[in-house]
């Protein structure tokens, strides 16, 4: 990284929400549906339709503003943003420009080093376009309308990031969020959460800002990094050799992971805002909002201190398990049946989330249900099972689905902590195993090690071992009482 | 006063593309229209706020319902260039 | 059964009713008269098959002894309001081809009601004149003298309703698009309060000034016409809920007591010596039936003309932008690029005054001119607004003035002068940028027996007292047993 320049990057998301329908008409959002099976006369932008705000929208506005500590604006409208584009069929966005939804609130970041604030300039609610597919083969390009009008936020963040390492954690907080809150999905690949980033680099002490570009749609974590990164060696290059940067839009090409200028969308990029006629101003009482607040889930920088205060994990863990909405909320359900933090953690950390790799998935609950870990757990700690058995119960679950306790029931995987029962068997193994008994005797306190295994062996794993442990020491201590007394 | 190459700058961002004649009426008209406009200038209007909607009516909002799709033959059915179930235009390039 | 199509709305409904005639004869009736007349160029697209379908449905309820306002009754659309499956042009080379899979509000309203759809009115390109030579299909003809124009833009409407074709038809107003071809064609004509019917369907030109209006050669047919398209409607965000009063009921009390402004700046320069006769005469006969009329003063009406153009082209441009050749609507050929297809698709589709106003409003919208232009309108639009408000609150109960400036012109006389051509919408202008209920009604001839119209403004939501002075004047006068000779 440089010294001698500071990097001052601007990040602006634009988050799909996950509504049922549309910004401004009833067509679904559906994810993923065959080309042009989710539209309507007004996705269409046929003659005569007109759009009506969805409410929930507007909520989910309010929701992300009150979680960035934003000021709400009581009085906020739409405005129309005009420019030509296929996946456009309006020929305008309906946006939002001299009065959004949100103003002035900010996110608090963390990375290795540190925790920092970064500031929000402001969130609008607008609408997204629909999808292109280019064929260069045929000169053609094909297009899909069921994306158009699905609708976003879009967060524009203060020029307060400070490196790529920081913008990708500044994006990832805002993924977490945004999941948290459960209005969206936050899926890079998906295009659910998607990025533009500016760039610009200053002399280290300098107060001015330096000419900045402009990186548009980023759609992954990685590309975000690499754009960043690709963005600043070129900047310094051009800085160091005495020219200038100029400002412009780049496109970044994850192929070659280098950036390159865009070819101009408009001329002039002159989008003639203005407020939309068709969609009366939103006034925004204290009422709704508090209504808001009210519906709002615990945000993770709450529910991450909550792990620690109230659970006594590390922050470590407590970082792991806040990573996701579905982690935190599992543990808390997993610790209600089981009252065992730290167990619950560490079952959730290895077992769960190795399984889940595999799976590709992020919904422990697929994984084996709350309460059956939590109940594995308890039977763990009332040493009806022993760790090891439970890691074979915890397969069986996994595959089956079904409760351990039935699983332990009818596999008869019951730990013998029945005293008579274990004596029989210890007697036994000191029995065949003489040798290593009177090595015991001749002062060898590490034979007792390969004691216990031995029982343990002949109990097939089920023998509690710490009953084994402390029975096998009275039946030695037995014997060399014996021995001395003949 | 508006010249041929402003009219052409403001057809372009409108997409439109005038012929020469057309080009010549147009400017032409609204010069004509602008300086009829300049009327406005001669009133005072300070603290007069900009009528943007008639009525005063605030929060009108559906409820998030989805409805049911037209079928991609409707949907596609006054295209006049489609590709399977797209529709088709000359190539975007970024 | 003779000519049933001549009969009033109200006269239309008894006979059905009394199964004097059927709708399928009434339906037929106008089709045979339609075509006879084609040649007024009233129509783009004549819907026969769907209307006598129809026609058939009604008379099977009618047999059954339902009935509605509506029912059987044959009413004709302006083009700029979609009709499922039935081409609708907007008279517009743009739209030639566009068959819409979905039906207006207004137009769903008028099918439950049962009303017959026979046919879609030729209109000024985009609803975007005053005249109907903007159209794509050629201009309409007035019935009372077809080398002269019927107004505009609704003005298929309008002359077919003049000339007895149909009893009644929908246009749209955006600045005075159902008022001034009424008055041209010597019809009643309204256009309620922004808000009062859904757009919903109503092809955009200017979004904040669009509505619906309705013709009809009576004002009881106005009044049954506008009771079934009005009403809240959840798909248009601008229609408000407003209590809908019963039209009808209350069209036959006295207008007595009733105070009629009088606004001074629409009776000076620039209004025809013989319309400003004709009108005052009205004012007068209104005061001879119990009303009393008082001057007022509505200073920033002036100021109409350049507010509507820099507001209705600023919304026209964004609305208009939806055409691009790609989803819907004229596409031109080979086009070498996206650009190419964008800008000759544009241009070769939409008409010289289409263009005109699109280049306007992107203009008065572009940055570095919002303010100048686009801002400086919507604050006078609030001063002229404002001048309504004031005088509704003290001076009076409604407002009486010339609904156009001059009887109907000759076809050609200003097409090429645009300027002078909006100005003729000098006195409908005001109320559509106030949003208030405006109605044409006719008062008189000129000297070449060219109809005259009386314009009655009224406060927001009080459509009624307009039906009320509308139906006093008529029944005092016998304008209306006038008919134009279509030869």
């Amino acid at each position: 990284m440089p010294q001698d320049y500071e990097i001052v990057i601007g990040l602006e998301a634009h988050v799909h929400l996950s509504t049922k329908s549309k910004a401004f008409c009833a067509s679904s959002t559906q994810f993923g549906a065959a080309p042009n099976t989710c539209t309507d006369p007004v996705t269409l932008a046929l003659p005569g339709t007109l759009p009506v705000a969805n409410r929930v929208m507007v909520e989910y506005g309010i929701m992300l503003g009150l979680a960035t500590k934003c000021e709400i604006r009581r009085s906020n409208r739409f405005a129309r943003k005009h420019y030509f584009y296929p996946d456009l069929p309006k020929g305008y966005q309906i946006s939002q420009f001299d009065e959004p939804i949100c103003e002035r609130g900010s996110m608090t970041i963390r990375t290795a080093e540190s925790s920092r604030v970064i500031g929000i300039k402001r969130i609008h609610m607008e609408e997204d376009a629909g999808k292109n597919i280019h064929d260069p083969h045929c000169g053609a390009s094909y297009l899909d309308l069921n994306r158009a009008g699905v609708p976003l936020l879009e967060v524009v963040s203060e020029p307060d990031l400070r490196s790529p390492a920081e913008a990708v954690a500044y994006l990832r907080t805002l993924r977490q969020l945004v999941r948290f809150l459960g209005i969206s999905d936050g899926n890079m690949e998906e295009g659910s959460l998607r990025c533009d980033a500016n760039i610009s680099l200053r002399p280290r002490g300098e107060m001015s800002f330096g000419t900045r570009t402009e990186i548009k749609n980023i759609n992954s974590f990685r590309f975000v990094e690499k754009a960043l990164e690709y963005e600043t060696v070129r900047q310094i290059k051009l800085l160091k050799s005495g020219r200038s940067v100029v400002q412009e839009t780049l496109l970044f090409d994850s192929q070659t992971g280098t950036t390159h200028p865009m070819r101009d969308k408009e001329e002039s990029s002159d989008y003639r805002y203005f407020p939309d006629p068709d969609l009366p101003p939103l006034r925004i009482p204290e009422s709704w909002i508090e209504e808001v607040r009210s519906k709002m889930p615990k945000l993770p920088e709450q529910r991450y201190h909550d792990l620690m205060t109230v659970y006594g994990l590390n922050a470590y863990d407590a970082g792991v398990l806040t990573a996701e909405r579905e982690y935190v909320d599992y543990f808390e359900e997993v610790f209600n049946h089981c009252s065992n933090a730290k167990s619950a953690c560490n079952w959730i950390t290895t077992e769960v989330f190795a399984k889940l790799r595999k799976q590709g998935s992020n919904q422990p609950q697929d994984v084996v249900k709350a309460a059956h870990l939590g109940s594995l757990i308890r039977l763990i700690d009332q040493e009806v099972i022993s760790g090891k058995m439970a890691k074979n119960v915890f397969e069986e679950m996994t595959s089956s689905g079904r409760d351990p306790k039935e699983i332990v029931e009818k596999q008869g995987l019951k730990q013998i902590t029945s005293e008579g029962d274990l004596k029989t068997m210890i007697v036994n193994v000191l029995e065949r195993h003489s040798q290593q008994v009177g090595e015991y005797l001749a002062g060898n306190q590490r034979v007792v090690g390969f004691l216990v295994g031995q029982v343990m062996k002949a109990s097939s794993g089920s023998a509690n071992p710490k009953m084994v442990n402390q029975l096998l020491q009275k039946e030695l201590d037995l014997i060399k009482q014996k021995n001395k007394d003949s | 006063m508006f010249k041929a190459e402003d009219t052409l700058k403001i057809a372009s961002l409108a997409r439109l593309a005038p012929s020469q004649d057309e080009l010549l009426v147009l400017t032409k008209d609204s010069n004509a229209i602008l300086e009829y406009v300049r009327q406005l200038e001669t009133l005072d209007l300070t603290g007069v706020q900009p009528m943007s909607h008639v009525h005063g009516v605030t929060n009108v909002l559906r409820e998030d319902e989805p409805e049911p799709s037209l079928t991609v033959d409707e949907a596609l059915s006054n295209a006049i260039d489609t590709h399977d179930n797209f529709f088709k235009v000359p190539i975007i390039i970024e | 059964m003779t000519e049933p199509a001549l009969l009033t709305l109200t006269q239309l409904r008894a006979g059905l009713d009394r199964k004097d005639f059927s709708s399928v004869e009434l339906t037929s009736s106008c089709l045979k008269l339609i075509e006879k007349h084609a040649d007024l160029n009233a129509f783009i697209e004549i819907c026969e098959e769907q209307a006598l379908a129809q026609a058939k449905h009604a008379d099977s309820l009618l047999a059954k002894g339902e009935t509605s306002p509506l029912l059987g009754i044959p009413l004709a659309i302006k083009d700029a309001i979609v009709t499922a499956g039935i081409r609708t042009t907007c008279a517009s080379k743009m739209l030639q081809n566009f068959i819409p899979p979905y039906d207006a509000t207004v137009i769903q309203k008028l099918k439950q009601e049962g009303a017959v759809i026979v046919a879609k009115n030729n209109l000024d390109e985009f609803a975007m004149g005053s005249s109907s030579e903007n159209s794509a299909f050629g201009p309409v003809k007035n019935p009372w003298d077809k080398k002269r124009v019927p107004g505009g833009s609704s003005s298929g409407s309008a002359a077919a309703v003049a000339a007895g074709l149909v009893p009644g038809a929908l246009g749209t107003d955006t600045g005075g698009s159902v008022r001034q071809p009424a008055s041209f064609c010597g019809i009643v004509g309204i256009k309620p309060t922004y808000g009062r019917v859904s757009r919903y369907g109503v092809v955009a030109y200017a979004s904040s000034l669009d509505q619906v209006g309705v013709f009809g050669r009576r004002t009881a047919d106005c009044a049954t016409l506008l009771q079934t398209i009005a009403g809240h409607d959840f798909k248009d965000s601008t229609s408000i809920q407003q209590p809908l009063p019963d039209f009808s009921a209350n069209l036959e009390t006295d207008i007595k007591g009733l105070k009629i402004g009088v606004p001074k700046e629409y009776f000076e320069e620039g209004l025809d010596p013989q319309v400003c006769d004709a009108v005052k005469a009205a004012i007068d006969k209104l005061v001879s039936l119990g009303a009393q009329a008082c001057e007022v003063s509505l200073p920033h009406s002036q100021y109409a003309v350049a507010v509507y153009y820099i507001i209705a082209s600023a919304e026209a441009s964004s609305n208009l932008s939806r055409y691009d050749g790609v989803r819907y609507g004229y596409r031109a050929s080979n086009p070498s690029d996206l650009q190419d297809l964008y800008c000759r698709s544009r241009s070769e589709a939409f008409g010289i005054e289409v263009q005109r106003r699109i280049l306007m409003g992107t203009f008065v919208l572009s940055s570095g001119y919002f303010e100048a232009y686009y801002l400086r309108a919507q604050k006078v639009r609030t001063l002229i607004a404002e001048d309504f408000k004031r005088v509704f609150e003290n001076d009076c109960d409604l407002i009486a003035c010339p609904t156009a400036p001059t009887t109907a012109y000759l076809l050609g006389e200003k097409v090429q002068n645009p300027l002078q051509m909006y100005l003729g919408d000098v006195y409908t202008l005001p109320a559509s940028l106030a949003g208030l209920p405006g109605l044409s009604l006719p008062c008189g001839f000129d000297s070449q027996r060219l109809p005259i119209g009386l314009q009655l403004i009224g406060r927001p939501w009080d459509e009624a007292t307009l039906f009320k002075v509308a139906q006093a004047y008529e029944n005092a006068t016998a304008w209306k047993t006038h008919a134009p000779n279509l030869g």
